[in-house]
């Protein structure tokens, strides 16, 4: 038995079965609250612990916070639990214990969605663009809980990523891969979040692109904007962060700035390669 | 113990209706209960346990009837006399064609064999009905009242089960071939289109199967009610234990197709626990949980599908032979989906998918039901309808669509047992 | 002259019946993949969904007729269209709220909502019947010709007539209105964009706060106001059977596929690649080719390919070689 009750026997009939761009997570569910919880950073996911589903655990008692006009960069090696602690801060999957606090509310019981109205804006790792819509029907889908002017907002999306107004009717899923992620950047930013999540932005793209994409996450964090992002790229990612998180089997094994993290001696030698 | 607590109560609905409206009746329903019992073991091998779905269970259960004229009819020498070799000589031409425009498609270069397929096919198909279009209209002419066709073999019709089995299977092996080998699987609507094209074939096909005139009086494996009758013995027998004759030889008929029909059902349904248990099972249950980890441990998939697609097939032809010879005739209008295809269906959720004693109770049970939910509905509106006057239009209107009430209620039953008991009455282990 | 007369024929006899009965289908296809493409499974029970629509229809165009309401030259029935809309709507949104949305909250594979549509399938094709009966409905009134063919002679002085039923203009017409307002809608409505995001990528549209229900229930709207259209619009042009609409699932299922499956323009295409595939193999040609070649050249018999009860092989065999072909149809599917 794979999967419940529910499950599809293994049938993968394309004349009756549609599995594109099915929804795979499985989130908080709506309906929760928020509580006042004052102080502390600006954004702080607290002694978390979770998992998928009923599976094991996969965060034991990790923190991560980021703070007004600080770059904040998780860090680990592979299967260290980085995306989960950032989807765990997001709401994509339930905590087990701890709680998250954004701007001094405790926000740990709302659904991601409520989350993105609560000002969090997040750009997940892949399936991150609407493919069959153009540039600028996706930055209008990023902005779609606001009903105010969005032209803009849009305009700062284009002024950031120039390359975006060239191409803004041309379909998303045509573009290159750096491409798409300025469109999911940008997506991201449309609803003037108050904290910017970025999961691994330069998966997949190449050097020169990603120091591009590096530079164009300065020019968002320098505008005032919070960004705490999970990088595979360690090296670059903690050169320009102002708060470094390294994670091992999902625990916080190193916390400090990216300078003092990479002035670390053991942090150098068991995960940076010397 | 619950399988076998659920059996009992099927026993018992069916022994109710024989102590309470007739035996006929309660052996009329637990003959056709039988056969659909071998449907419903055919679609839960596909879909129980390879996740294949199949919805052209309907057109695989008529070219099993189609077996049983092929089989057991005799020949018309007249009708072979006036075309019967020219059309074995079209549908050879026509074989031969597509063979060739296969060798053409494998053989020739990309740009030109596009056009030499297209053309092999064009004009094989002008010259096969060149061919086949004097004979069929020879044959249709012989007779047309009684005969028209070239009939079957002449073989015992107990032969035609196991035909039809084959006949289906070779189907299926076109059908899944087909749509397993495209780069997604497209099954279901490949089966639901070819159900159609059988259903359209035997009611088109004159020379074949008489079409819409029906073929009636097909042999049977059990003696004839009247000459039971007139059987001496027979009759004495009967007043032995208190029955008139009549009645006594309908039910000593039905009783021997239960007991065929019954044998069958033991027969494959013993065969399908063993392949279910067998490693061949494991292996077929492995790939339906995680395709991914048997292809990389080498198991061909879609092979393994292609196989347990014409297995499943086969067992619907068989059944729909089987059924063919209790109706004594091949009606081809009388074939509707969704009491063929989606009936079916209903029988393997309800009983449980990937349990084949499930799939089996879900045929005497569904099956019970659809008999019964029209006297029971009858009933319904009666009560219903108590209060208003005669002779009103509403009454009336409501009276006579009694027989809807059929569809309505296997709806609701899917539906309930889909959202209550999602695994079937009898759940997979 | 022979020629004309031969184009004539053509036009009456193909080209005419298969616009008409090409814009069905497509309507009939794109309710199809409409739900392919947001609720992610093919619905079988959209032939029936079309034959209670199409009930709902012929019942108010009853009444209508019986309050001695008539829409002059055409049929009465367009003015009954909005009310069985609204009435279909009413009938799948209960539907989904009752049936559909357990197996939504479930996360239950697409697969077992094709199941559960079977039982949908089950219970409107009985309710259907139970209605209103499942033997044939006439309920065109109105002109029945827009051009005679006995008129068009007239006026030409051609052999042949070309006959232009007004229920056939009706159709297309239309058939064009609604898909013009269906493209307009999805490609310029903020709610229309919500739908095209979320069949695109569902996990990314509910972080853009897009709210799936609702997403849902509009969907179930456009598709029962396509499934009532379609069907009165067949409905007037031959006549209402419930079995016959349970039977068009095949060529609408085949339209859908061979257009792409989740694509709307596909869908359209599809739809009359089937409609004339079908008109055109099962016609038989004598008479345009009794005009078109010399006498010596005449063909003897009726010239037609296969008879018109393998219709459904004609669609079967169209999608069959585009399957091959093309696997994911001609307009690349899988998005709305």
């Amino acid at each position: 038995m794979s999967g419940g009750p529910y499950d599809d026997r293994g049938n993968h009939d394309a004349s009756i079965t549609n599995p594109c761009g099915m929804a795979e997570d499985d989130p908080v569910h709506a309906g929760g609250h928020e509580h006042p919880a004052p102080g502390g950073p600006f954004l702080i996911g607290e002694a978390m612990t979770g998992g998928y589903g009923r599976g094991a655990d996969i965060l034991h008692s990790c923190t991560i916070a980021v703070d007004r006009g600080e770059i904040a960069v998780i860090v680990g090696p592979n299967g260290a639990g980085k995306s989960t602690a950032m989807k765990a801060v997001f709401g994509m999957l339930s905590l087990r214990e701890g709680m998250v606090r954004l701007d001094g509310e405790d926000i740990t019981e709302l659904s991601p969605q409520a989350r993105v109205r609560k000002g969090m804006g997040f750009v997940p790792q892949t399936h991150n663009i609407f493919t069959s819509m153009t540039v600028e029907e996706n930055l209008e889908m990023g902005a779609f809980i606001r009903r105010d002017d969005i032209s803009g907002t849009m305009e700062q999306v284009f002024d950031l990523f120039p390359i975006l107004k060239d191409k803004r009717r041309q379909a998303a899923g045509e573009l290159s891969g750096g491409q798409r992620q300025q469109v999911a950047v940008g997506r991201a930013l449309m609803t003037k979040p108050k904290v910017l999540m970025l999961d691994e932005p330069t998966a997949g793209v190449s050097p020169i692109v990603m120091d591009e994409l590096f530079d164009r996450i300065i020019e968002v964090a320098r505008t005032g904007l919070p960004v705490l992002m999970v990088e595979q790229n360690a090296r670059q990612a903690l050169a320009i962060a102002d708060k470094g998180y390294v994670l091992v089997q999902g625990r916080n094994a190193h916390t400090g700035t990216g300078k003092a993290l990479l002035a670390d001696d053991e942090v150098r030698r068991s995960f940076l390669g010397g | 113990m619950r399988t076998l607590a659920l059996f009992a109560l099927v026993a018992a609905l069916i022994l109710g209706t024989g102590v309470l409206q007739s035996w006929n009746s309660a052996l009329i329903i637990l003959n056709m209960g039988l056969v659909s019992a071998i449907m419903a073991l055919g679609v839960n091998l596909q879909w129980g346990l390879a996740g294949l779905f199949n919805v052209g269970v309907m057109g695989f259960v008529a070219l099993g009837g189609l077996a049983v004229v092929l089989t057991s009819v005799t020949p018309v020498p007249e009708a072979w006399a006036a075309g019967g070799w020219r059309v074995l000589g079209a549908i050879a031409f026509a074989l031969a064609a597509i063979a060739g425009a296969v060798f053409a498609w494998k053989t020739l270069p990309r740009k030109t064999r596009g056009w030499a397929v297209a053309a092999i096919a064009v004009v094989g198909f002008f010259l096969y009905r060149a061919i086949l279009d004097p004979a069929v209209s020879a044959i249709e002419s012989v007779d047309p009242a009684a005969t028209g066709f070239l009939g079957g073999l002449g073989l015992p019709v107990l032969l035609a089960w196991p035909v039809g089995g084959l006949l289906a299977a070779g189907v299926a092996w076109v059908i899944g071939k087909t749509a397993l080998g495209l780069r997604s699987d497209y099954l279901a609507i490949a089966t639901l289109g070819i159900a159609e094209i059988i259903i359209a074939l035997l009611k088109n096909e004159d020379w074949l199967t008489r079409g819409v005139k029906n073929v009636i009086g097909l042999p049977r494996p059990v003696p004839y009610e009247i000459d039971l009758q007139n059987d001496a013995g027979f009759v004495e027998t009967a007043a032995g234990i208190g029955l008139d004759p009549t009645t006594a030889s309908t039910i000593y008929v039905k009783l021997g197709y239960s007991v065929l029909f019954a044998v069958v059902l033991v027969v494959l349904l013993v065969l399908a626990q063993l392949a279910l248990n067998s490693p061949w099972g494991r292996m077929m249950r492995a790939v339906r949980d995680n395709e991914e980890a048997a292809e990389a441990m080498g198991k061909d998939v879609t092979a393994r599908h292609l196989q347990i697609f014409i297995l499943g097939s086969a067992l619907c032809g068989i059944a729909g032979a089987m059924m063919t010879t209790l109706d004594g005739q091949l009606t081809p209008s009388s074939y509707q989906p969704l009491r063929y295809t989606f009936l079916i269906w209903v029988m393997v959720i309800v009983g449980g998918s990937g349990n084949n004693l499930g799939a089996v109770l879900g045929g005497f049970l569904i099956w019970f039901l659809w008999v019964q939910v029209e006297p029971m509905g009858q009933w319904l509106m009666g009560v219903i309808t108590a209060g208003m006057a005669d002779g009103s239009a509403l009454k009336a209107h409501l009276l006579g669509s009694v027989q809807h009430m059929r569809l309505l209620t296997m709806g609701v039953i899917l539906l309930l047992v889909l959202r209550f008991a999602p695994r079937g009455l009898l759940p997979e282990r | 002259m022979d020629f004309l007369n031969a184009l004539v024929a053509l036009a009456n006899f193909v080209f005419i019946p298969a616009i008409a009965y090409g814009s069905q289908l497509a309507l009939g296809a794109l309710g199809v993949t409409l739900i392919y493409g947001i609720l992610r499974f093919s619905n079988f029970a959209h032939g029936d969904t079309m034959a209670i629509g199409t009930m709902f229809t012929i019942l108010v165009t009853w009444g209508l007729q019986a309050l001695g309401v008539s829409f002059g030259p055409l049929p009465t029935a367009l003015l009954a269209i909005p009310f069985g809309i609204v009435l279909t709507s009413l009938l799948v949104l209960g539907t989904d709220r009752l049936v559909y949305r357990f197996y939504r909250e479930q996360k239950a594979k697409p697969v077992i909502l094709v199941i559960v549509s079977m039982g949908v399938m089950f219970i409107y094709n009985g309710l259907t019947r139970l209605i209103i009966g499942p033997g044939d409905q006439n309920f065109a009134d109105g002109e029945r010709f827009l051009i005679s063919a006995r008129d068009f002679k007239t006026m030409t002085g051609l052999d042949e007539g070309l006959a232009l039923k007004s229920t056939q203009a009706i159709t297309v017409v239309v058939a064009i209105l609604v898909v013009a307002l269906l493209f307009w809608f999805l490609n310029h409505t903020r709610t229309g964009k919500s739908m095209r995001a979320y069949s695109d990528n569902e996990d990314l549209a509910l972080l853009s706060g897009i709210n799936p229900e609702r997403v849902v229930m509009v969907t179930w709207i456009i598709v029962a106001a396509l499934a009532v259209v379609a069907g009165t619009l067949y409905g007037l042009d031959k006549s209402f059977k419930p079995f016959t609409y349970f039977q068009i699932l095949l060529p609408i299922f085949a339209s859908a596929i061979v257009g792409g499956l989740g694509s709307p323009l596909g869908a359209i295409a599809g739809g009359f690649i089937i409609a004339f595939s079908e008109v055109g193999i099962t016609y038989a040609w004598k008479k345009v080719l009794t005009y078109m070649l010399p006498e010596s050249l005449e063909p003897s018999g009726l010239v037609q390919l296969l008879s018109t009860d393998y219709k459904f092989a004609v669609s079967f065999v169209i999608l069959i070689i585009v399957l091959l072909f093309r696997p994911t149809g001609l307009f690349k599917g899988k998005s709305v």
